[in-house]
């Protein structure tokens, strides 16, 4: 098992290499470098760039140097010193515009993650369990309900929900009269209160495709011969379901971590954009449409990483839980 | 009469399908005495297994007993009780075990054999962990399984089929059950794996005074095990009696077709046709009315058997069976089935230039290995391998599992690339190509050339593809043929290998396992190939099918001038449709000669081995094999041994060289050679020595006349 991991690890730096260089590409794509932008953007605005603030940035950046320093300085200064650039749009430092979103954006995904679990497993073993019968079909329906309603319109209903039956603003993670207080219990509450609303919204497409695999998985395990074979010696159904047949199913569970977070992060602009969330889904969006290309590598960067580390997770959980994973590779 | 340990009476299990009701066991009544084997037979479809699981109440939806009783003991009946309650949970493993037709599918892959196998220790006994982990080695080491200790901690994928089916009798016995029920045990694995696993259950049910209900479609296997037999069909038992009155005075005419198609050890060396019953199981949703074999039966009296359900008439003590034809007295001479039609087929001209020469060729996997991981070792699937092939004959290839003989067919259909060696490809212009070193749009053209036929009916044909598709692929993948030729040759094919062309638009669900195999062999011919590696065309297929189909083959190989290279492994099928035979062993060849020689004096005694393996479906010899009997599994194909690879299973292993030099294939003889030291030493038995020719016709005279 440890030397599983340890391959797997070693794996990991090519690969990391690989999408460093890969978004490095991609910031250098549009036309002009850095500075032209930046010179075009001030010039639209009226003002010019002070020629010290120039040499400093063509410093910094290496700008006048071949694409081969570029890269290195740009990648040693995120490696050493975490420094993402400069956002030019926000006239701030990458790192600390994502140091105020990652971390709710990365709780979100988490808190997310948990929920769908905690909802399409029971579920999804009931259905299968029971195919055909009537919460079979009433599950598989809001299943593919969740599946087919966008998020954001889901976010909409929620929100006229949350407004109209419980006198809740949805907008945002707190309600403005907390914003700025210190922590509390009241504070607290009022945080799960919002809370639910994103979770809930972005578990649904999450959850509905879940209990989808893990009831066709169950499905096809229980045909299987050794769910039989279980049987005719005599253990009873459920502990028998719960210890041959869910155990295999359950693998998909832990291989689709690597997709769920980097999904959570970037993906979905528009719901947060609607419940006025501060995660990094806007900040991304607005950073392609304005062209501020250290912003938006630098969250595509870390998108990529989580793809790379979700998949080394869901990777060592499988081979914890499946010996056929463990043994044979 | 003494009351038996398991009673069924008019038992009916019924499936509510969509379609209808499907009446898969209709009234079966059946006994099984304490300490007797009952072996139920019939093809596919005929609801042995349903009966068997209709006894601890397996059956799945939409299936339900819907009448009959199941008396357990005298005492407790086990059609009616609930299913999932604790009465029948104690009967099930505890005081009637089961065992299954897959042993590696019906172990879970995500625990080791010792955790299932000490979970259901202890679910029957009372017992610690510990103990139930003792217990469990014991039982390991009981049911034959070597290095119990550490086999204990294995998970089922390390294991082979024969070992996990070892496993699995030890979980039917962990409890000493009274009676054992064994689906089709024995089926899925190869010859030497089946003769090993009958003696350990033939064993240990006289050791543990054991009562064995035994289905199987093999009537082979019914002969080395049987003490009653029940004959199956469409649901209702049709013959029943002992094994002797089966075999020597069988009643049905379906006893009778059964025990026709089996191919036989015969030793003569000829090519014979084998006798196939007539068209296939009906479905269930139209079960014909009177008598439901009357469709297939060969004595049908018209005006009666498809009117009147036969009655069950008694011919002996304990020997009864459903059939109309005694009632009336002289029979019509119905149109004598061609029974024991014999092709005698000349061997094909020596003379003639080899179509395919394989030379050297040597084929081997890495094991592991990855970006940061050399690989550990390699294993030599194949390794050195000559073999000849001349225009129009059958070469078969024989061996058990892990032998090599896919991996070199697969090399000669350039499904996989050789590590080594030369595939000499003699082409129509007549020069010899090396198909080992051809790439590319060349290789392409030889795909069309050279065709495989797949095992698994199953799995091999896409299921989102009609007929059409299937076939008629290759002609449009080799730019031969499309639209309405492709069409039109499509439906030719169908009708040669006795589909029917309206069938095109179907999907391959729709048809049984023998009519995919036909429609596999179709997409092979449909090419117009010259060479065919048909690789265990027949292994997945019951006993009755399997002879339709090598009976096509051999049809279409005179049809269409075909040369065969036929990959078993299974000697009693190989001998009827092969002219010459190549034995394989852990990726060397151990023999080679003509079909005759081969089997009236086996020159190798692996080949001796495979030969005693093949169940001979004659109760009174039976266990005349153990004599022959090889000890353990394949070695590990990573590690073989040294010297002769087969020395450590080998009955006539001898100190001197067998276990430090490799022997060498030598000549014997004419057209023949072996790889062993002692070949010339020693004298083999071969099947030639007992004819069995005239009895089979004696007892098949008796009605036919």
């Amino acid at each position: 098992m440890l030397r599983y991991i340890g391959r797997r690890v070693l794996i990991l730096i090519p690969t990391l290499a690989a999408i460093s260089i890969v978004t490095f590409v991609v910031i250098q794509l549009p036309p002009g470098d850095y500075l032209t932008t930046l010179t075009a953007q001030r010039a639209s605005q009226g003002d010019g760039v002070p020629t010290g603030e120039i040499a400093r940035l063509t410093e910094r950046y290496g700008l006048d140097k071949p694409v081969i320093v570029q890269y290195w300085q740009w990648i040693s200064a995120i490696l050493f010193h975490g420094d993402f650039g400069e956002s030019f749009d926000y006239a701030r430092p990458v790192s600390a515009l994502l140091a105020e979103r990652l971390p709710l954006t990365i709780a979100l995904s988490l808190v997310t993650l948990v929920f769908i679990w905690a909802v399409s497993f029971p579920i999804g073993v009931y259905s299968a369990i029971r195919q055909y019968s009537v919460g079979d079909y009433t599950f598989t329906f809001f299943g593919y309900l969740g599946l087919a309603v966008p998020n954001f319109l889901i976010a909409l209903v929620l929100m006229w929900v949350g407004l109209q039956f419980f006198d809740l603003n949805a907008g945002g993670i707190l309600s403005p009269e907390y914003r700025d207080a210190p922590w509390s219990l009241a504070k607290l509450g009022d945080l799960a209160a919002h809370l639910w609303i994103p979770i809930v919204i972005w578990g649904t497409a999450g959850t509905a495709g879940n209990i989808r695999v893990l009831r066709a998985n169950l499905l096809d395990e229980l045909r299987k011969p050794y769910v039989v074979a279980a049987r005719a010696r005599g253990m009873p159904e459920r502990k028998m379901t719960i210890m041959y047949p869910v155990r295999v199913a359950m693998n998909p569970f832990f291989s689709t971590i690597g997709w769920v977070l980097p999904g959570l992060i970037a993906a979905d602009a528009i719901t947060s954009k609607v419940l006025n969330l501060q995660t990094t889904g806007p900040l991304m969006l607005r950073a392609l449409l304005a062209q501020d290309m250290y912003l938006a590598g630098a969250i595509l960067l870390i998108s990529a990483v989580l793809v790379v580390l979700g998949t080394l997770v869901s990777d060592i959980a499988l081979g914890w839980l499946d010996p056929r994973v463990r043994l044979r590779y | 009469m003494e009351e038996p340990l398991l009673r069924i009476e008019g038992l009916r299990t019924h499936f509510f399908t969509s379609e209808g009701v499907l009446k898969a066991v209709d009234g079966v009544d059946l006994s099984v005495p304490a300490g007797k084997t009952v072996c139920l037979v019939g093809e596919s479809g005929c609801g042995k297994s349903v009966t068997a699981r209709s006894i601890l109440q397996l059956v799945d939806k939409p299936g339900r007993i819907v009448g009959g009783s199941i008396r357990w003991n005298g005492a407790t009946e086990l059609a009616t009780l609930d299913p999932a309650g604790e009465e029948l949970r104690r009967v099930r493993g505890g005081e009637i075990g089961m065992i299954f037709q897959e042993p590696m599918a019906s172990l879970s892959p995500m625990y080791t054999v010792g955790a299932q196998l000490s979970q259901a220790l202890r679910l029957h006994r009372d017992l610690t962990k510990q103990e139930a982990r003792e217990e469990g080695v014991a039982l390991l080491r009981k049911v034959g399984i070597p290095n119990a200790e550490q086999r204990y901690d294995t998970y089922p994928f390390q294991l082979s089929g024969g070992m996990c089916q070892r496993v699995m009798i030890a979980i039917a016995l962990c409890c000493d059950p009274a009676l054992l029920i064994a689906d089709e045990p024995t089926t899925a694995l190869d010859v030497t794996t089946q003769a090993r696993i009958l003696d350990l259950m033939m064993d240990l049910r006289a050791q543990n005074d054991m009562a064995i209900l035994f289905i199987t479609h093999d009537l082979g296997v019914v002969a080395e095990v049987a003490d009653e037999v029940a004959v199956m069909y469409l649901g209702r038992i049709v013959e029943h009696g002992t094994v002797e009155q089966i075999f020597s005075d069988p009643r049905h005419p379906y006893t009778r077709a059964l025990l026709r198609s089996i191919p036989e050890l015969r030793g003569s060396g000829a090519r014979r046709r084998l006798t196939a019953i007539r068209g296939m199981v009906p479905s269930l949703r139209q079960v014909p009315a009177g008598c439901s074999f009357h469709t297939r039966c060969d004595h049908a009296v018209e005006g009666l058997c498809e009117v009147t359900p036969p009655p069950l008439r008694k011919y002996g003590e304990a020997h009864v069976a459903s059939c109309h034809l005694d009632e009336v007295p002289a029979a019509p001479a119905a149109p004598a089935a061609p029974v024991l039609q014999v092709t005698e087929r000349v061997a094909a001209e020596t003379a003639a230039e080899p179509l395919l020469r394989v030379e050297g060729l040597a084929k081997h996997y890495p094991i592991g290995g990855g970006l940061f991981r050399k690989p550990s070792g390699v294993v030599r699937a194949v390794d050195g391998v000559d073999l000849t092939i001349l225009p129009g004959q059958t070469v078969g290839l024989v061996g058990e599992s892990g032998c090599g003989k896919t991996t070199l067919g697969r090399c000669v259909a350039r499904l996989a690339d050789p590590t080594a060696g030369r595939i000499l490809y003699r082409t129509e212009q007549g020069d010899e190509v090396d198909l080992a070193t051809v790439t590319g749009a060349r290789l392409k053209d030889f795909r069309r050339q050279i065709r495989v036929i797949f095992q698994d009916p199953f799995s091999s044909l896409n299921p989102r593809m009609t007929l059409q598709q299937i076939v008629g692929e290759p002609l449009r993948t080799h730019g031969i043929a499309s639209g309405g030729e492709l069409r039109d040759r499509v439906a030719d094919m169908l009708t040669r290998v006795g589909l029917r062309p309206e069938y095109m638009q179907r999907y391959p669900h729709a048809f049984s396992g023998g009519q995919r195999q036909r429609v596999n062999i179709a997409r092979a011919l449909i090419t117009g190939p010259r060479l065919v590696v048909a690789d265990e065309p027949v292994s997945a297929l019951d006993v009755s099918v399997r002879a339709q189909i090598l009976n096509l083959l051999t049809d279409l190989q005179e049809e269409l001038g075909l040369t065969y290279l036929f990959i078993s492994h299974d000697l009693s099928v190989v001998e009827h449709i092969s002219d010459r035979v190549t034995v394989m062993y852990l990726g060397k060849v151990v023999e080679d000669a003509d079909t005759a020689d081969l089997y009236r004096q086996p020159r190798h005694p692996y080949t001796e081995a495979l030969m005693h393996a093949v169940p001979v479906p004659d109760p009174a010899r039976r266990r005349e094999r153990h004599a022959f009997e090889i000890a353990d599994d394949l070695p590990d194909p990573a590690a073989p041994p040294p010297g002769c690879r087969f020395h450590t299973r080998c009955a006539h292993v001898r100190a001197e060289l067998c276990r430090t030099d490799v022997p060498e294939l030598r000549e014997y003889g004419e057209r023949r050679s072996a790889a062993c030291h002692h070949a010339a030493g020693l004298t083999l038995a071969g099947v030639g020595s007992v004819a069995r020719e005239p009895q089979v016709d004696g007892r098949m005279a008796g009605r036919d006349a």
